[in-house]
């Protein structure tokens, strides 16, 4: 294949492995054919007591037995490492595991070990250990403090414990840029790769704010959806006119990025090309986008041109859609950016079926888009009942699509008015 | 064995996620039970918790085996 615009002189980076794991499961097959299927992954919230919150209701990762997709934390991390770790460390573990694994990348010797890094970000971070922490010092007794609150709260330690269990001594790196994290870090990495940094990178997200602070605070921010309490599974429906806030979800999304003559050369099996990537800031304000979402509109502009496409080459936009009133902002940037294009455009939210996973959401969706390329299926938007804006784009209202898709287009933005988005191809 | 000392092993068995059977007086928290720095905090954490005795950290620093920390607890509560 010819290289196209960013890589082409330079070296080039392709997606070699993936690991997941989401409220629809462990593991990246498992969360696509349900995904495909329609189902989706919300319920009451279990990990507390939410009752005397407004929102009630989350997609929270299933636990049981691995074999049938469960997660079973004894069979990722050691009982005794568990305590060391937030939860969002162990979901990132789990699908760092399984991407590693996926890629077949054993480094034997200190060179490749240095030619590899890991980049794993988060939204949050260790929210429900800072808060356990907090009770343990406000009750006077600060000396009992854990000495292992800090590393396990720490966002980059996801990165750092990967590179740890594996011996990955190349670039080890974070990236915190709320709910744009995912995109962000597979974006960074990929041009680590390409600067000549390393020659494979773990990159992803991970987070687990299913907890009393994350539910509550973005309960005060208005940012949740509280009407739907009865029916977890209508709670998230991105674009329709009933929508009043996104469902929190958990897990996280990794990937293995490697540069593709190294790829090749080893033979492993490749499953898409990080072809473009865009970024932008809003300079409005701290949780509200931009008047015409103008932020998002130039992260796209800015990814195609990184990738030296037009928005003909785009066949599939997997959507930032939340779930929340900035949907149709989203909406209407592409329809502007892609002009006459977005009659052939498919363009789904697959929020709807996993809630937001904020710092882990562009690294499971980058995930799903690769397999929409792979199968030539666009995933769904569950409960698209009554689009509040009609749009020539086909936003892939409740049920798979067949359609014939080869580059796609992947969008996070986040509060602080950070956009990004990476555009990926099969190779 | 003393209250304490099986109170002492079972602590050990728990943080350090080690075989019962490997958790001999003479063992080092460190060298022989696979426990780093940070984990030795947290073992004196737990002892002073589980035996309400207050482990000043110039005595924490010499609690380095199964035996150093049963007599360091068993003089506290003789005393």
């Amino acid at each position: 294949m010819q290289s196209t615009g960013l890589t082409s002189g330079q070296r080039r980076v392709v997606v070699t492995g993936m690991g997941m794991v989401s409220p629809l499961g462990l593991g990246v097959e498992r969360n696509w054919s349900r995904l495909v299927a329609g189902e989706n992954g919300f319920g009451r919230i279990s990990a507390f007591d939410a009752s005397d919150l407004p929102a009630q209701v989350a997609g929270e990762v299933p636990a049981g037995p691995t074999e049938s997709g469960g997660l079973t934390l004894s069979d990722w991390v050691p009982v005794k490492d568990q305590k060391k770790m937030d939860r969002f460390i162990h979901l990132g573990l789990v699908a760092a595991t399984e991407a590693v694994e996926d890629s077949g990348w054993k480094p034997e010797s200190e060179e490749d070990r240095c030619r590899t890094g890991v980049m794993i970000g988060a939204g949050i971070g260790g929210l429900q250990t800072i808060y356990e922490a907090s009770v343990t010092v406000k009750e006077g007794r600060a000396r009992r403090l854990s000495p292992f609150f800090i590393p396990s709260a720490l966002i980059n330690l996801v990165s750092g414990h990967v590179s740890i269990k594996y011996g990955f001594k190349g670039p080890n790196h974070s990236v915190v840029t709320a709910c744009a994290t995912g995109v962000h870090a597979i974006g960074d990495a990929a041009r680590m790769i390409m600067l000549g940094d390393a020659d494979v990178m773990v990159a992803g997200g991970a987070e687990a704010a299913v907890c009393p602070l994350g539910i509550a605070g973005f309960c005060s921010a208005k940012a949740l959806s509280t009407h739907f309490n009865d029916t977890p599974e209508k709670a998230s429906r991105p674009w329709d006119r009933d929508r009043d806030g996104f469902v929190m979800g958990e897990g996280s999304g990794i990937v293995v990025l490697e540069e593709y003559e190294h790829a090749k050369a080893r033979g492993a099996k490749i499953y898409a090309e990080v072809i473009g990537y865009g970024m932008s800031g809003d300079a409005h304000h701290i949780t509200a986008p931009a008047p015409g979402h103008e932020g998002a509109y130039r992260a796209m502009q800015n990814a195609l041109r990184s990738a030296g496409l037009t928005t003909a080459d785009i066949q599939y936009v997997n959507a930032h859609g939340t779930s929340t009133m900035a949907d149709d902002l989203e909406l209407e940037a592409v329809e502007r950016l892609f002009g006459d294009d977005a009659r052939k455009l498919a363009m789904s939210s697959t929020k709807s079926a996993t809630g937001h996973l904020l710092g882990a959401a562009g690294a499971i969706e980058a995930i799903y888009s690769i397999l929409a390329i792979r199968d030539n299926v666009a995933p769904p938007t569950l409960n698209l009942d009554n689009p509040s804006r009609e749009s020539v784009i086909d936003r892939i209202a409740h049920t798979a699509q067949e359609r014939k898709i080869d580059t796609i287009l992947s969008n996070s933005f986040g509060f602080g008015g950070t956009n990004a988005s990476v555009i990926l191809r099969g190779v | 064995m003393s209250e304490i000392a099986d109170k002492v092993k079972k602590i050990v068995v728990e943080h350090l996620g080690v075989d019962e059977s490997k958790v001999t007086p003479d063992a080092s928290f460190i060298d022989d039970l696979g426990a780093d720095s940070l984990d030795t905090v947290e073992l004196v954490m737990a002892f002073e918790e589980a035996f309400s005795v207050e482990i000043p950290e110039d005595a924490a620093e010499k609690i380095t085996t199964v035996k150093d920390a049963i007599d360091y607890i068993e003089k506290q509560k003789a005393a």
